[in-house]
């Protein structure tokens, strides 16, 4: 089996920066606006961390910096998929970044979020918002937590929890 | 239990000793603090039914006597993670803080690298190092899980370690928690010792040097190094420690854990039963014959089973000099 790249660059910062031969190279500015746009996080929650892209279109997020490139088997966590129509958050990133979001956000209840935990998709008929990937919460005692992201179309949410990740509870 | 029987020297009360070995250990979790406090993990426990008991010197650490971590929802959402009381005595003596850089040169899967980040509030970077691709992959999971974003993991032999990816940088701490016979482990695994060879033992120890010196090379003049393992020999622990204070510019410095502990031992008979090495022709480095350590090894402390009702640990702390 062929391993994973271990080469990580620093995602350029705005347009300026970005390698003439790479129109489709993602910036920081743009994954700001993706996080505030889309889901209402500021953009200062980031303020602290940098973005790296490591194969294509696999973002990671590291809290302070290094020299880039860096060849490395791991630089923060994984954070975005970029570089495809529907950019798609990670559960881990939902889960850390998502409790600042107050757009593209589902609500569930108790059984519905033990649906979601064990990965498995529902119908869901009273969301009017928008669809595609949202951030997915349920109640954890008495506070509203992040448990993923669901891919929400056609009255149904999908699951995206990675299998490692998922659980019967 | 043939084996801990090599110990019958060095262990007061070795009764209790061999006694608190056969008994099992229950489970532990530590709160993460990179997702959500102390509080609120142990109202979800509770919220659960899982019952849970508060190991008092480290606020957040919890034994489980009933239950396993995984299943549960502060565990889902990377509130808990599961790791026995002993195991969090090293990062608190190493005791980084927040902004530092930090090694933790046997890093895999990560109990005590993601220990590390929350002591420095994600913030800094924790380089985390391992040989084993398989390891480091939990590794991986388990601080993505736990939403550390401090943690830059590099895949190397730690005795080569190389500073190239951070430009050069040196460490202001290291964590050594090296790869060990594991003898302090018999409570969580009947098994751990049925492997167990004599010949591991010295083996194991050469790995266990050189990554020690490397860690001492590798931090910066006035910064700390905390050498680790899980296991009684003192091939492992105290002849390790005078290995490197004889080959880098390093000393052993007192501490202060908040769990009972007996000095690092400065004398051992050797051999494979602890009764003294039958090859007379033994060198000092052979491990072989009977061993003087250097007298400052005391500093270091000895956690038996028996002691605090937990695993067998041994804990030392090294500051670099010059
Ligand atoms: C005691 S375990 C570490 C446990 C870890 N510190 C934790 O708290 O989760 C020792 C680790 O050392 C790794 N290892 C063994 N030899 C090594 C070497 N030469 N360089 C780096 N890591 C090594 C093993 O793969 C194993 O993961």
């Amino acid at each position: 089996m062929s391993r994973e790249s271990t080469r990580f660059d620093r995602v350029p910062a705005t347009d300026a920066e970005r390698p003439d031969d790479d129109s489709e190279q993602v910036t920081r500015e743009e994954i700001l606006v993706f996080w505030e746009d889309r889901y209402g996080v500021p953009r200062s929650v980031f303020a602290d961390h940098t973005f790296w892209e490591r194969g294509a279109g696999k973002i990671w997020i590291f809290r302070g910096d290094a020299p880039s490139p860096v060849d490395i088997e791991g630089l923060g966590m994984t954070f975005l998929r970029t570089r495809q129509e529907h950019w798609k958050p990670t559960t881990d990133a939902v889960q850390r970044f998502g409790g600042h979001a107050d757009q593209r956000v589902i609500h569930l209840d108790d059984d519905q979020a033990a649906t979601f935990v064990a990965g498995e998709d529902q119908e869901i008929t009273d969301w009017d918002g928008d669809w595609g990937y949202l951030v997915v919460t349920h109640d954890l005692v008495g506070e509203s937590e992040p448990m993923g992201v669901g891919l929400y179309l056609y009255g149904e949410l999908r699951s995206q929890v990675p299998k490692g990740r998922q659980r019967e509870l | 239990m043939e084996v801990l029987d090599r110990y019958e020297s060095i262990v007061d009360d070795f009764e209790a000793f061999t006694a608190a070995c056969e008994r099992p250990l229950p489970s532990a979790v530590r709160v993460n603090t990179i997702k959500t406090t102390v509080e609120r993990a142990r109202a979800a426990l509770d919220a659960e039914d899982v019952a849970y008991d508060p190991v008092d010197w480290y606020p957040g650490l919890l034994k489980l006597p009933d239950d396993q971590p995984g299943t549960n929802w502060p565990y889902f959402h990377g509130w808990i993670y599961g790791q026995e009381e002993v195991s969090a005595v090293p990062a608190e003596v190493l005791a980084p803080e927040p902004g530092e850089r930090v090694w933790d040169a046997c890093a895999a899967p990560g109990s005590k690298t993601s220990q590390l980040a929350a002591l420095m509030d994600d913030e800094g970077v924790v380089v985390a190092t391992d040989s084993n691709l398989g390891r480091l992959s939990a590794l991986r999971s388990n601080a993505e899980r736990l939403g550390v974003t401090n943690v830059a993991v590099t895949h190397e032999d730690a005795r080569n370690h190389s500073l190239k990816p951070f430009d050069g940088a040196e460490y202001d701490r290291a964590l050594v928690d090296v790869p060990c016979s594991c003898e302090g482990t018999i409570r969580k695994n009947p098994d751990a010792l049925d492997d167990w060879e004599y010949d591991h033992v010295k083996g194991i120890s050469g790995v266990q040097k050189g990554v020690l010196r490397r860690a001492v090379q590798a931090t910066r003049a006035g910064g700390t190094v905390v050498y680790s393992t899980c296991t009684f020999a003192p091939e492992e622990n105290e002849a390790v420690l005078d290995y490197v204070l004889d080959a880098e510019d390093c000393r052993l410095v007192d501490f202060e854990i908040p769990l009972d502990s007996v000095p690092g031992i400065t004398e051992w008979p050797g051999g494979e039963d602890g009764a003294g090495g039958a090859d007379g022709a033994g060198s000092d480095e052979s491990d072989d014959g009977p061993r003087e350590f250097d007298p400052s090894v005391e500093k270091a402390k000895r956690i038996y089973p028996h002691l605090n009702d937990t695993g067998g640990f041994f804990c030392a702390k090294l500051e670099v000099e010059g």
